[in-house]
């Protein structure tokens, strides 16, 4: 179907159609106006290039991306596509390379994607090889912008994508500084495979009215309620976003009051060291979750620091990577720390394991429901910045972004 | 690599006795019985009072990074785990099947044993539907006392970076 014969509800950013889920012309249409477009997309860390001469790979959505430091420790990102037959150039997830030769037929690259050679070029022994007025170059594999902020390495196809922190916006590129303040450690990463189309999982990110409503743990430990101090802020765009709530507890009884699933056991932790934590920032936010369109998230939880990328594997299948650090200058005490709060996260997360799941759960309730959409009103229907996160203002927000790319 | 190191510690050219190899074949046999039949209560009583049980895959391991999906350092800490996944966790039922293939064993530090094998887990929805969920190996360390086997350690380690939507019932 064409996209532009579905209609986007009349009442607009509080509608969310369930046919934005399940269409399949669409999803490749979103490759190309969003994830090929003007959209910024996040490649990984600057840590994961630790040297000169290293390169890994990555994704721009659907597209297989690799990513390198080359000998003067500037950081590129190209297609990971051979020029000549199409074949992936780099198939390993990360290694060291001082040039990127295709197994296929031994074409190889520089560091930065350019075609430097091309075997048996002028044949052997004069007979065989590539017309001289071949310029098999011309169709090499597509070079991107990139730009490293604060240890992040961003990059876009698009020709019109603003620079990064234009399109971030000044509160955005604020609390990523927040929280890349110093040069960063891997402690390591996963992967986990969503049963839900991309967006499910981005509009969970943004969904703050959600979070202790779901997740139990985090309500009965008040690490995060609704009625905790804390804010949700919107870019000006729609885009991205910042969720974040105060560590400090609050002895309300909001939940109990009103007899939520999640507020009803009394229960507590026979090993209460898991949620030992410091304050590292001084500035007493235990949560701040920050998302960036399309598929970006970084994640304070405490003293549990991720990047979580989000890349559309198929219609109906997300893959969710997960890279965990910490600081370079993190004693063993610190980084015990934070390996043992990594168990709030990832796929078996006190407070995260859930939200995989639940982007299946509206995937498969959705399936007889194409002409139906779904109610996004909390908060009302802007999607400007506000003190309460019982709102879904970041999820409106998004579609904002989404409408705007697929000039939908 | 800390299932590596301590196994390697103490291993020498003696073989471990057949009595103890039954209790570490035992061992193995009675922990995935009890996760395969939901009998997670019993589950840390198979781990000694100050043990280390973590999930890891073979990438963070080969690269030398020390980050885990489950990670505990007590009994209490497993306790917390199964408190957590009977009263607050949300996930649809479903259970594993656990084969296991022979384990490999070495003496360790502190007369205790050594012993690696390999898992395959399927993952059986409530709705019927049946998937390979992981495979892997188990590092153990386990110690033997008094007629009792019990894991001073237990690393598992995940041949796949992927895990399919939640990891919730222990590996």
């Amino acid at each position: 179907m064409n996209i532009h014969e579905r209609s986007w509800p009349t009442e607009g950013l509080t509608r969310i159609p369930y046919w934005i889920y399940a269409d399949r012309e669409l999803y490749a249409e979103e490759q190309a106006r969003i994830f090929r477009g003007d959209a910024w997309t996040f490649l990984c860390l600057e840590a994961e290039l630790p040297r000169p001469e290293t390169f890994r790979t990555s994704n721009l959505g659907d597209m297989p991306v690799v990513v390198t430091r080359d000998r003067d420790g500037k950081i590129h990102a190209f297609e990971n596509r051979c020029a000549h037959r199409g074949s992936l150039l780099c198939l390993k997830q990360r290694g060291e390379a001082r040039e990127i030769v295709c197994v296929y037929h031994n074409w190889t690259y520089d560091l930065a994607g350019k075609l430097t050679g091309v075997a048996f070029r002028r044949g052997v022994g004069g007979k065989g090889g590539m017309p001289a007025d071949c310029k098999p170059d011309q169709h090499g594999p597509r070079q991107l912008r990139v730009e490293v902020l604060a240890g992040l390495v961003f990059a876009t196809a698009g020709q019109k994508a603003p620079p990064i922190e234009q399109y971030l916006g000044p509160e955005i590129v604020t609390k990523i500084r927040r929280v890349m303040k110093a040069p960063v450690k891997l402690l390591g990463g996963y992967s986990q495979i969503l049963p839900g189309n991309w967006k499910l999982y981005m509009e969970n990110v943004k969904d703050s009215y959600h979070a202790s409503l779901l997740h139990m743990f985090f309500t009965t430990f008040r690490l995060n309620r609704l009625s905790q101090r804390g804010g949700l802020v919107v870019s000006e765009d729609g885009g991205n976003h910042i969720s974040y709530s105060m560590s400090a507890d609050v002895a309300g009884k909001e939940y109990e009051q009103a007899g939520m699933r999640t507020a009803q056991s009394g229960y507590s932790l026979e090993a209460p060291e898991l949620l030992q934590n410091v304050d590292e920032f001084g500035d007493g936010v235990g949560i701040q979750i920050l998302s960036v369109f399309p598929g970006f998230v970084l994640q304070q939880i405490r003293n549990s620091l991720a990047v979580r990328r989000v890349v559309p594997r198929s219609l109906e299948r997300t893959e969710l990577v997960w890279t965990c650090f910490g600081y370079a200058d993190d004693d063993d005490a610190m980084t015990e720390l934070r390996l043992r709060q990594a168990n709030l996260i990832g796929p078996s997360g006190f407070i995260s394991m859930e939200d995989g799941a639940a982007t299946g759960f509206v995937q498969r309730g959705i399936r007889g429901a194409d002409d139906e959409e779904s109610v996004v009103e909390m908060g009302g229907s802007g999607t400007s910045s506000e003190e309460s996160r019982v709102s879904e203002a970041a999820v409106r927000g998004f579609w904002k972004a989404y409408r705007r790319h697929m000039d939908m | 690599m800390t299932g590596y190191r301590v196994m390697d510690g103490g291993a020498g050219p003696q073989a471990v006795g057949i009595e103890s190899q039954l209790k570490v074949q035992d061992l193995n046999a009675r922990y995935v019985e009890t996760i395969d039949e939901g009998r997670f209560e019993d589950w840390p009583d198979l781990f000694m009072e100050h043990c280390k049980y973590r999930i890891t895959t073979a990438e963070n391991v080969e690269q030398g990074l020390p980050l885990s999906i489950i990670y505990a350092t007590s009994r209490a800490m497993l306790r917390d785990r199964v408190k957590a996944l009977r009263e607050a966790n949300v996930y649809e039922a479903q259970r594993y099947r656990h084969v296991l293939g022979p384990s490999r064993l070495e003496p360790a530090e502190g007369g205790s044993v050594g012993a690696r094998t390999n898992f395959m887990v399927a993952r059986v929805m409530h709705t019927g539907d049946t998937a390979l969920f992981a495979t892997g190996r188990y590092l153990d360390r386990v110690v033997l006392a008094g007629g009792a086997a019990l894991f001073a350690e237990k690393t598992v380690i995940l041949d796949s970076r992927q895990i399919d939507t939640l990891l919730a019932i222990p590996l």
